[in-house]
């Protein structure tokens, strides 16, 4: 069973928690255009780890961040931060917090020197501590060769990593990252991620939203899987694959199948002992992911689709991924989830929401 | 609470709220300027155009009659007080726009995620920057003005242009940050200000005087504020200083310097107020 995150969830034991984010609702728009982007959302982090929310785009992410980073007030719910109420107290959780936004917002006049210090008096550090801290940020982050540069000249990369160095200024407690590596170069997302690693083990609670797998997977100690407003996972991402259990299969008859062919494959399998969940991938040309027992059930699905005359084009057997654990709790794979709500987001209604 | 607060946060005395709010004030004030160094497009043509008005409308009047104005003297001089009111008008009725683009790209979230002492900073920062604007426009076209033979009003009379300029420029940059918050983009809040701007200067007393105009202009420009600022600063270029000296024949009634600048007082005052609940809102 996947653990289940439930309100009143005591803290890791050994640990103090950081965040506790208590039944929090929010919508957007009135009436029947009302989205709902928090339904209830409940989440713990315990002090000092890397934690992770992963959850495809339009889950809510975001507008959890934004709300714990007091730029939105929730329509219900509770907010604290190290003990004191964000909802209440804006002021001194600010101070803690570093926040890096999605949507990077840089002054394109400004030299990125100049814009981290505007920030250092944004967040009244004395001239000194700023300096040393631009100077120190300047070295972690690989930034000594264009901080002197207008941010207008910057690329997405240098942006983030200038976003970064400007959420890390004032030596936060909580560094709170959205999306912090989309649609990043190699070496960007590998500087930040050393970095993250870096300022974990130094004793800095890093809290990062993620649609992808992948750095969850490779950089959480925790994390929690968010759909549709909602936690609807949570624990560090070993225990949440073991406690799947079962080996995944990829099967594909064809390279390229369709959705008529991989219904039929799906009956067929669905009656085979042994085979737990049978769902299409609509994202990777219609292949099917399956759950099964163990390998004795592969050689019999083997045996099954050659007397039902189906060609195996690919079949690839692997131990339960995240993607496995958000497939598990939500009866569709994240890609296609994906996929789902790619059409239907406005990006300009969204930039409205954003907007002050 | 269902655990004791882990992490007790650390409440050292807060330093002054004075040091803190001017620290992060500066900041932002400083923002402003060295993109207006780097951008000095708005400054030039700030200048710039109220210079062509101040020689193009000068030439168009300038075989008309002498002693056809008030008080006589050429149609120049008489011009020359509306377009530095005019000048300071038009600059600080764009004080909204760095505001909106900062809503607009999401700057502004990345100021309201910071520990401001006060939100009113941000505010603040945009109406000292706008103010050193809109008076060393002023200033320019006023020199630009006395080279052009239009007059000089003198050293104390410079002092009463500057306060009339002063006033005026607070009020407009009042109404234009309420504009900033309460508009949904740029495109709207340049709309009502090219709306804004030319009816403002016509219904005035900036290129006509009062008795030229029909009587429900004559109205309409003696409850203009610009009107307001106008007059005293067409006194202080006739070096007429004193606060009970009557600038304008009012059809309601007759209007001293100390009546107009009260009024701009109030006008500032007043629009301050009324946007106050609007900056609060978008700023809280």
């Amino acid at each position: 069973m996947v653990e289940q995150a439930h309100s009143g969830a005591s803290p890791l034991p050994g640990s103090e928690a950081l965040i506790q984010l208590r039944d929090l609702h929010r919508s957007y728009g009135r009436g029947d255009r009302a989205v709902r982007a928090l339904d209830g959302l409940n989440l713990t982090v315990p002090s000092g780890c890397l934690y992770g929310l992963l959850g495809p785009n339009g889950a809510g992410k975001t507008t959890a961040l934004r709300i714990l980073c007091t730029l939105l007030a929730p329509d219900r719910g509770t907010v604290q931060v190290a003990g004191i109420d964000a909802l209440a107290e804006p002021r001194a959780v600010r101070r803690l917090l570093g926040y890096v936004a999605q949507e990077v917002a840089i002054d394109k006049i400004l030299t990125g020197r100049e814009l981290l210090q505007l920030q250092g008096d944004l967040y009244h550090l004395d001239r000194s501590k700023r300096e040393r801290r631009i100077a120190e940020l300047e070295e972690l982050l690989g930034m000594g060769d264009w901080i002197d540069r207008r941010c207008g000249s910057y690329s997405g990369g240098m942006r983030r990593r200038l976003d970064l160095a400007s959420g890390l200024l004032h030596s936060p407690r909580l560094l709170v990252l959205d999306e912090p590596t989309v649609g990043l170069d190699i070496e960007s997302r590998s500087v930040i991620w050393q970095v993250l690693r870096q300022l974990c083990s130094s004793g800095t609670t890093v809290l990062l939203s993620s649609h992808y797998l992948e750095e969850v997977d490779a950089l959480a100690d925790r994390l929690a899987i968010i759909d549709a407003g909602k936690v609807i996972a949570e624990g560090s991402p070993a225990t949440l694959k073991q406690a799947l259990g079962g080996d995944r299969v990829t099967l594909r008859v064809r390279e390229f199948s369709d959705a008529a062919e991989a219904a039929r494959v799906q009956t067929l399998l669905q009656a085979c002992q042994g085979v737990r969940q049978v769902v299409v991938n609509q994202a990777q040309g219609f292949s099917l992911n399956l759950v099964v027992d163990d390998q004795n059930v592969v050689e019999r699905l083997r045996r099954q689709l050659a007397e039902a005359e189906l060609p195996v084009f690919a079949l690839a057997q692997s131990r339960p991924s995240l993607d496995d654990v958000y497939l598990q709790a939500t009866g569709r794979t994240l890609m296609d989830a994906e996929l789902a709500v790619a059409g239907s987001r406005d990006p300009k209604a969204e930039r409205k929401q954003n907007m002050r | 609470m269902t655990t004791a607060s882990p992490v007790l946060p650390v409440r050292s005395a807060e330093p002054s709220a004075l040091a803190e709010i001017s620290q992060e004030t500066l900041a932002l004030t400083r923002r402003l300027f060295v993109q207006l160094q780097r951008r000095p497009s708005t400054l030039i043509a700030g200048v710039l155009q109220p210079l062509i008005w101040l020689v193009l409308f000068g030439a168009l009047f300038a075989k008309a009659p002498e002693g056809l104005l008030p008080g006589g003297g050429s149609y120049g001089r008489f011009l020359g007080a509306g377009v530095i009111v005019f000048t300071a008008f038009s600059g600080a009725l764009n004080a909204g726009l760095p505001v909106m683009f900062d809503r607009e790209f999401g700057f502004l979230n990345r100021l309201l995620v910071a520990p401001l002492r006060s939100r009113s900073s941000i505010v603040l920062a945009s109406v000292l920057y706008i103010t050193v604007l809109s008076l060393v426009q002023s200033i320019a076209i006023i020199g630009t003005a006395a080279l052009l033979g239009y007059g000089w009003p003198g050293l104390a009379g410079l002092g009463l242009v500057l306060l009339t300029l002063l006033l005026l420029v607070f009020a407009v940059t009042a109404l234009s940050l309420g504009l900033a918050f309460a508009l949904p983009g740029h495109i709207e809040l340049i709309a009502v200000i090219f709306v804004a701007n030319l009816p403002l200067l016509f219904a005035s007393t900036a290129l006509a005087p009062l008795s030229f105009m029909p009587a429900w202009l004559g109205w309409l420009a003696a409850l203009n504020p610009l009107t307001f600022a106008i007059e005293p600063i067409r006194a202080a270029y006739g070096g007429q200083l004193s606060l009970s000296t009557i600038v304008l024949e009012a059809p309601y009634s007759q209007l001293s310097i100390a009546n107009c600048l009260t009024v701009l007082v109030l006008l500032a005052l007043g629009l301050f107020l009324v946007i106050r609940p609007q900056l609060d809102r978008k700023l809280s």
